[in-house]
């Protein structure tokens, strides 16, 4: 595009990354062993993205568009029910 | 031409002026962390404030890094911003200077130029602002304290005129100016504000409707959106005129971007910035009331640079003189020697110039200097590869 059309200073309309699929450069990702998740929410916490996701009840999922592989979930869960593997 | 009534003449130091156009300026926001030689601009707005003689918001910040970036954050709202800082701040200010340029910020900056550590020194030279040269600020040299105290006015409205919105730094020399008490006729208020209007941005942060201001960009479309700085640079140059007629008009008081003395008739011409453009004018004067033939171009606008006006006002040159108050190890001359030599060019114009590096670290230039460097020039020395350093101890 010109840079006569272009909108001066960058400005675009505000909003988030909610939208998009943030995690392409996730090497290894978080898998859940639901049978041993106490539902403690430790991950949640820890989470430096929102990527764990809580549900009614305290069951924890993983967004996977947002969790970028750091592994601190694994690190910080107390049941080790988080491994961190290969992604495919 | 209607003359504004001229409310009271005063005895300012330069600081103090900058701090008086400010307050007399309608600023929302003012964000600034105190270092020498600036500091009286700082202290006499905190004074303002204190007094309830300034209505705008005063943001006492932990650095300059801060300073700027609370800046920022407020004129990106549509605020009138304005902002002080010297040497060592203004290199921690860096970073920022070129988000308030790309965001298109109109933010006004008093520099009382220092020279930069190490050694550490407190005095003036034009190191500081000339590190930051290419951080796509309008950029401006006074050359006494009333000249402080009008730019600071004039470039409120250069920097929020829709067809520039670029950033505006307004030097002098720290203690030289910055310290000295100097007489200035104080304009009315009320004519400034007429002047001024109020900022006029076409993108406002509001929390009801949000923005992202300097939005990554891709190689795909980076350099269009800095072309368009370049563009406003260009057309910085033009409203600087209006801006200046417009002043006039209530003032009875213009400047240029750059002022010529004897340049149409002298066989030497001395470029310079800053303070020591009136010193050299009175030795220039002195001169030339003796019988030598010498002339003298103050250069004001230093970006945008004039350069079709600095060329037209060398053609009657023999030899160009040109005088830098900063430091560029291991460049072929100074940054106003090669802006000067590059307006030639670009006019088709073929001059000996000699390239003088002066007034490091606060070393004064007096008119007796000023003689003798025209002597030199007369004589045809120095005009050869680098630039003399003038006055070093050798």
């Amino acid at each position: 595009m010109s840079w006569k059309e272009l909108e001066q200073a960058a400005v675009v309309k505000g909003g988030t990354s909610a939208s998009y699929q943030v995690s392409g450069w996730r090497v290894n990702r978080p898998v859940i062993n639901e049978a041993k998740c106490t539902n403690c929410l430790i991950c949640w916490i820890y989470c430096p993205e929102p990527a764990i996701v809580r549900h009614e009840g305290g069951k924890v999922t993983i967004d996977y568009d947002h969790c970028k592989g750091c592994g601190i979930c694994e690190t910080e869960c107390p049941p080790k029910a988080i491994t961190m593997v290969r992604e495919p | 031409m209607t003359q504004a009534q001229t409310v009271r003449v005063s005895a300012l130091q330069g600081d103090e002026a900058v701090a008086e156009a400010v307050r007399q300026c309608d600023v929302d926001v003012v964000a600034a962390y105190p270092i020498t030689p600036q500091t009286i601009i700082v202290e006499k707005l905190a004074e303002f404030v204190a007094d309830g003689r300034f209505r705008g918001e005063f943001v006492p910040v932990e650095s300059e890094h801060s300073a700027l970036s609370a800046c920022v954050g407020a004129a990106a709202t549509g605020a009138r911003v304005f902002t002080a800082t010297s040497s060592q701040g203004l290199a921690y200010m860096h970073e920022m200077l070129y988000n308030v340029s790309g965001m298109r910020l109109p933010i006004v900056m008093a520099v009382a130029n220092r020279a930069l550590s190490a050694p550490l020194v407190l005095n003036a030279d034009h190191g500081d602002m000339m590190g930051s040269r290419d951080s796509g600020w309008i950029q401006l040299y006074a050359e006494n304290v009333e000249e402080i105290y009008d730019r600071t006015i004039q470039l409120f409205r250069l920097s929020e005129d829709p067809r520039v919105m670029l950033p505006s730094a307004i030097n002098f020399e720290g203690f030289i100016l910055s310290h000295d008490k100097e007489r200035v006729r104080l304009l009315d208020e009320e004519p400034i504000h007429r002047f001024l209007g109020r900022p006029r941005p076409k993108h406002r942060l509001d929390p009801d409707e949000p923005l992202t201001f300097g939005a990554i960009a891709t190689p795909d479309t980076y350099y269009e959106f800095r072309m368009q700085q370049i563009e406003a640079m260009n057309v910085a140059l033009g409203v600087f005129d209006e801006v200046e007629e417009e002043f006039e008009r209530f003032s009875g008081r213009r400047y240029g971007a750059v002022d010529a003395y004897n340049t149409d008739k002298a066989e030497q011409v001395m470029v310079i910035n800053g303070s020591a453009a009136g010193t050299m004018r009175a030795a220039a004067r002195a001169m030339n009331a003796a019988g030598e033939n010498v002339g003298v171009l103050a250069l004001k606008l230093y970006r945008p640079f004039p350069a079709e006006q600095v060329a037209s006002h060398l053609a009657h040159a023999k030899t160009v003189i040109t005088m830098d108050r900063s430091l560029s190890p291991g460049a072929p001359s100074g940054p106003i020697s090669e802006d000067v030599k590059s307006a030639l060019q670009g006019a088709g114009m073929s001059r000996p110039v000699m390239s003088v590096v002066y007034g490091i670290g606060g070393r004064d230039l007096l008119t007796d200097d000023g003689r003798k460097i025209f002597a030199m020039a007369k004589e045809g020395k120095s005009f050869g590869p680098g630039s003399l350093m003038y006055g070093v101890k050798g």
